[in-house]
């Protein structure tokens, strides 16, 4: 159950960046691009981010996960291909090994979407921070 | 009303684990210690392995263990009686170490010793074949074994365990022949995914391999020695 530990350091992560904004917005999402040659299952993220985040400053937040596709490329053949997972890793051409990951080993917090609670006549920011 | 913004953080999620294991290693590097991270299944022979180690190599290296247990101290035990420091960590419910649980383990063993004559530190991790994959400890190579009976299959499955191995032991070959295994089934295996990893079969009962794995330890702590001394 290592994805209770990531979560906590995802939460982490972000009570580190909402703490810096000076007008401690509300987050709707937290979008999280997670690669498919990881050892994250993205079901069990999903639950942690729950149970941890209720009553706190995210409650209610939703986790976006965006999974990526395992993708490598071949230097013999000089291209792409999807292995297998759990099945076959190497090249389905020329069998070479899979040496060279393009994706699939992602494993971040890509965005977070936020809005300020006010009235229609007191917005109070329109413009994101630049990190 | 409401308007939404968005915000583009790209952090990786183990950032923080990340720069613990960068931060351990820099006082390994500093203490000219070479770390291994040793990592299986349970059950594989890991604590045999190191026993083995410890038995042939504490004389010629000052040797520390980091042991990751999840409740009892029992494998801890039975290194100790090599006269050698060792650092049993209970991990709880965690099934892996992770940087911090080490630097904890690190500051408790420089209370004893001092460091900068240490050689090696083996850690051997939790006995899990998913999540130490994903924890760098701060360690300079990282050590997979895989033993006969847990079958040919177990890198495909997984494959990031043994992706990122440097190292990768078969271990309890003297089973092989009880066992309707192919031991060059595992290898091409794990090559598919990790061409370059050195592959040593492996018994700690019959010693069979044993030469050629303490001859690539004796390769990692030497080649950090003359790293130290060149700095």
């Amino acid at each position: 159950m290592h994805e209770t530990d990531m979560t906590k350091a995802l939460i982490v992560t972000v009570r580190n960046w909402w703490e810096e904004q000076p007008e401690r917005p509300k987050i709707s999402h937290i979008h999280l691009v997670v690669g498919q040659f990881t050892c994250v299952e993205p079901a069990s993220l999903q639950f942690a981010f729950e149970v941890q985040t209720c009553n706190t400053f995210l409650d209610g937040a939703k986790l976006v996960i965006r999974e990526i596709p395992l993708i490598a490329f071949c230097h013999r053949c000089q291209q792409e291909y999807r292995p297998e997972i759990g099945i076959q890793y190497a090249c389905p051409e020329c069998r070479s090994p899979m040496e060279d990951i393009r994706s699939g080993r992602e494993l971040k917090i890509d965005r977070i979407e936020y809005n300020y609670l006010t009235d229609n006549s007191n917005l109070k920011s329109n413009h994101a921070p630049n990190l | 009303m409401h308007q939404t913004f968005d915000a583009a953080l790209e952090i990786n999620l183990l950032h923080a684990n990340q720069e613990g294991a960068d931060h351990n290693r820099e006082h390994f590097d500093r203490w000219g210690i070479t770390c291994l991270n040793v990592m299986s299944s349970p059950g594989a022979g890991k604590t045999v392995l190191l026993e083995r180690t410890l038995a042939a190599l504490s004389k010629e290296f000052k040797i520390a263990v980091i042991e990751g247990d999840m409740t009892t101290e029992l494998d801890a035990e039975r290194l100790r009686k090599y006269d050698v420091p060792v650092i049993a960590i209970n991990t709880g419910r965690s099934c892996h170490l992770d940087s911090k649980m080490v630097a904890g383990g690190i500051h408790q063993l420089a209370h004893q010793y001092n460091p900068s004559q240490l050689d090696l530190i083996l850690v051997e991790n939790v006995g899990n074949l998913v999540c130490p994959a994903e924890f760098e400890v701060g360690e300079h190579a990282k050590v997979a074994l895989l033993s006969v009976t847990e079958g040919e299959d177990k890198p495909l499955k997984y494959p990031v365990m043994f992706q990122e191995a440097d190292c990768l032991l078969i271990a309890k070959v003297d089973l092989a022949p009880y066992l309707e295994i192919d031991l060059e089934r595992i290898e091409a295996n794990v090559r598919q995914i990790n061409p370059h990893v050195t592959i040593i079969p492996i018994s700690a009962k019959t010693g069979e391999g044993l030469e050629a794995w303490l001859a690539w330890v004796q390769s990692q702590v030497r080649a950090k020695r003359s790293l130290a001394l060149n700095h």
